[in-house]
């Protein structure tokens, strides 16, 4: 337990967090709000789905910020100092994810609803929360990037370093998951089983017309079997990072 | 107290710490030595269990470092005075590493007073100089009044004043009766500091014990006798068996003898003395004798020359090597 309030601390008593969690709450209120409020009448009704286009953006940045809660760690050397006071370093590491991941929840939350408030308060028949699909793209964000929060620990704790986990999370969550699905006959089936593209699934999938995203065709699991799915990628990638960082020198 | 037994770490074909035991004992402060490399960083990462040993352990207090509940409650240590985040104020940085260890937020401000940082408390740590970043890292060490404190280096980097403060800092430590395990490759300030020794070149024990035991048994005590019969009293020592030498201040160095002895066989002659001294050999001189053989190689050049065609076999004129080049390959000659 006092592993997780000096984490608290750590997290807390530097700007960057704020900062990070600030834009990523901005970016998908803010997006969201300029396209309900230029969306023209000619293209029929708002879709309540507009909700959570802009969730992904939110989610990377985000995930930097989880990332960089470890990496910082380590680039400044307080990673050992935390080791010193906790030698154990599975609990260790687990009491940072006990932390970080209930605020990248919290801010998910705060990106989802806000989200749908702004797109409410411009258009509000349109977007009317009432569906299950709907509260899914709605409170859904808050689980999503929680989840986002854990991959984005396991390969801060793996790569120890800022800019190589920020390009791999990047590169893999905006870029790498969509591009397999160019890959001919195979790759519709291959990005089923991806765990972003399982977590864009559960948030917008499956909720005919809450409006799913038109490559979710081929996807393997309905939205919480995505859900699950992505859970448990994220929970296996921690483990892996907990052996990695056990065995290796801090 | 710190036991070390048969401790080994290798970084893939360089063995940096070599099968090293020696114990760190309470109450006095021991300094841990060794020229830059030698493994003494390496060692205290693996006492803090932050680096696996290859073989070996560490005990404290009986116990491995892992195994302690509180650990920063039992060993104090300032490895590394930049492990600090720069955007986090000195008193947050403290305050972390309390929470962590179970240690009441306000003992922060205990230690920041201790160190004299109480001033600059809620500033970013990495506005910090040198000296107060070593304050911070001292504080940190001390936060949870441990019985056993580690410092590297710590007077790396300091002015004269903090280099005193920290040395008082660390004598009165001792006197309350903690372990303080101190490392430095300045053998001037060890000599100042640490009562016990623990010598250290390549990864392995050159020796350990009392730090004046350590001056006096390598670099061999010598007397500086001066006299107005200095004629009479040379032939006088020299036939008691001690190898003199003169001094440029007219008297004569006596190596290997006491006071007492000279003194006596002065007495026993009738002869007066105006001075009678006994002259410590420098840490420094001291150093160099004892780890010669383990810094040899540190100082450049391949350490096996065995592939270079013999010298002198040819039977022409011997080619101009420098002493120590052509002394190692007869050296090695001779091994193969």
């Amino acid at each position: 337990m006092s592993a997780v309030t000096a984490e608290r601390v750590k997290l807390m008593s530097t700007r960057s967090p704020w900062w990070t969690s600030a834009v990523a709450v901005v970016i998908v209120i803010g997006l969201t709000a300029i396209v309900v409020a230029t969306w023209s009448p000619a293209d029929g009704p708002v879709p309540f789905a507009v909700a959570g286009y802009f969730a992904t953006f939110g989610m990377v940045v985000v995930m930097v910020m989880a990332a960089v809660a470890v990496t910082s760690e380590y680039r400044f050397g307080t990673i050992r100092t935390t080791f010193q006071a906790v030698p154990r370093r599975t609990p260790a590491l687990l009491a940072k994810a006990a932390v970080v991941v209930p605020v990248a929840g919290v801010v998910g939350l705060v990106a989802g609803f806000g989200a749908w408030g702004a797109a409410w308060l411009i258009s509000p028949t349109a977007m009317s929360l009432s569906t299950g699909a709907e509260w899914r793209i709605v409170a859904g964000t808050g689980l999503v990037w929680a989840i986002a929060a854990v991959v984005a620990l396991a390969v801060g704790i793996l790569v120890r370093q800022t800019a190589g986990a920020a390009t791999i999370l990047l590169v893999w969550a905006l870029l790498l998951e969509n591009l397999v699905g160019l890959i001919p006959r195979v790759g519709a089936d291959i990005q089923g089983w991806l765990p972003f593209v399982n977590a864009t699934n559960f948030l917008t999938g499956g909720g005919g017309e809450a409006g799913a995203t038109p490559s979710m065709s081929a996807m393997a699991f309905g939205p919480w079997g995505s859900l699950a799915w992505f859970a448990g990628i994220a929970v296996v990638l921690m483990a892996i990072a907990l052996v990695v960082a056990n065995r290796r020198d801090a | 107290m710190i036991e070390v037994r048969g401790l080994t770490k290798r970084y893939r074909a360089t063995v940096a710490v070599d099968d090293l035991s020696f114990d760190v004992r309470p109450g006095v402060v021991t300094g841990f030595l060794g020229p830059n490399g030698a493994g003494k960083s390496t060692t205290m990462r693996m006492v803090l269990d932050l680096d696996r040993p290859d073989a070996g352990e560490v005990r404290i207090d009986g116990r491995r470092y892992r195994e302690l509940s509180r650990p920063m409650r039992t060993v104090g240590a300032l490895l590394d005075a930049k492990w600090v985040h720069p955007n986090r104020s000195a008193r947050q940085h403290l305050r972390w590493m309390a929470a962590a260890s179970g240690i009441p937020a306000s003992r922060a401000d205990e230690v920041l007073e201790t160190v004299g940082l109480t001033s600059v408390a809620g500033k970013r740590a990495g506005t910090f100089s040198l000296g107060m970043a070593q304050r911070l890292g001292i504080a940190g060490a001390l936060l949870g009044d441990p019985p056993v404190l580690m410092f590297d280096e710590p007077v790396n980097g300091l002015d004269p004043e903090g280099i005193r403060w920290i040395r008082t800092l660390m004598q009165r430590l001792a006197a309350e009766g903690r372990t303080v395990f101190v490392s430095s490759h300045l053998l001037s300030e060890m000599a100042l500091t640490a009562q016990e020794l623990v010598v250290i070149g390549r990864g392995r024990l050159i020796s350990q014990g009392p730090t004046t035991a350590f001056v006096d048994g390598a670099a061999g005590s010598a007397v500086l006798v001066r006299s107005p019969a200095i004629a009479q009293l040379v032939p006088i020592v020299q036939a008691a068996g001690f190898a003199v030498v003169p001094d440029p201040s007219g008297g004569a160095r006596v190596s290997g003898a006491t006071t007492e002895q000279v003194g006596d066989l002065a007495a026993a002659h009738g002869l007066a003395l105006h001075e009678l001294t006994l002259l410590r050999g420098s840490l420094e001189e001291a150093f160099m004798q004892i780890t010669g053989r383990d810094v040899e190689f540190t100082a450049g050049g391949p350490p096996s020359r065995s592939a270079v065609p013999a010298v002198g076999q040819a039977g022409g004129p011997p080619p101009a090597v420098p002493d120590g080049l052509a002394a190692r390959d007869r050296r090695t000659e001779v091994q193969s």
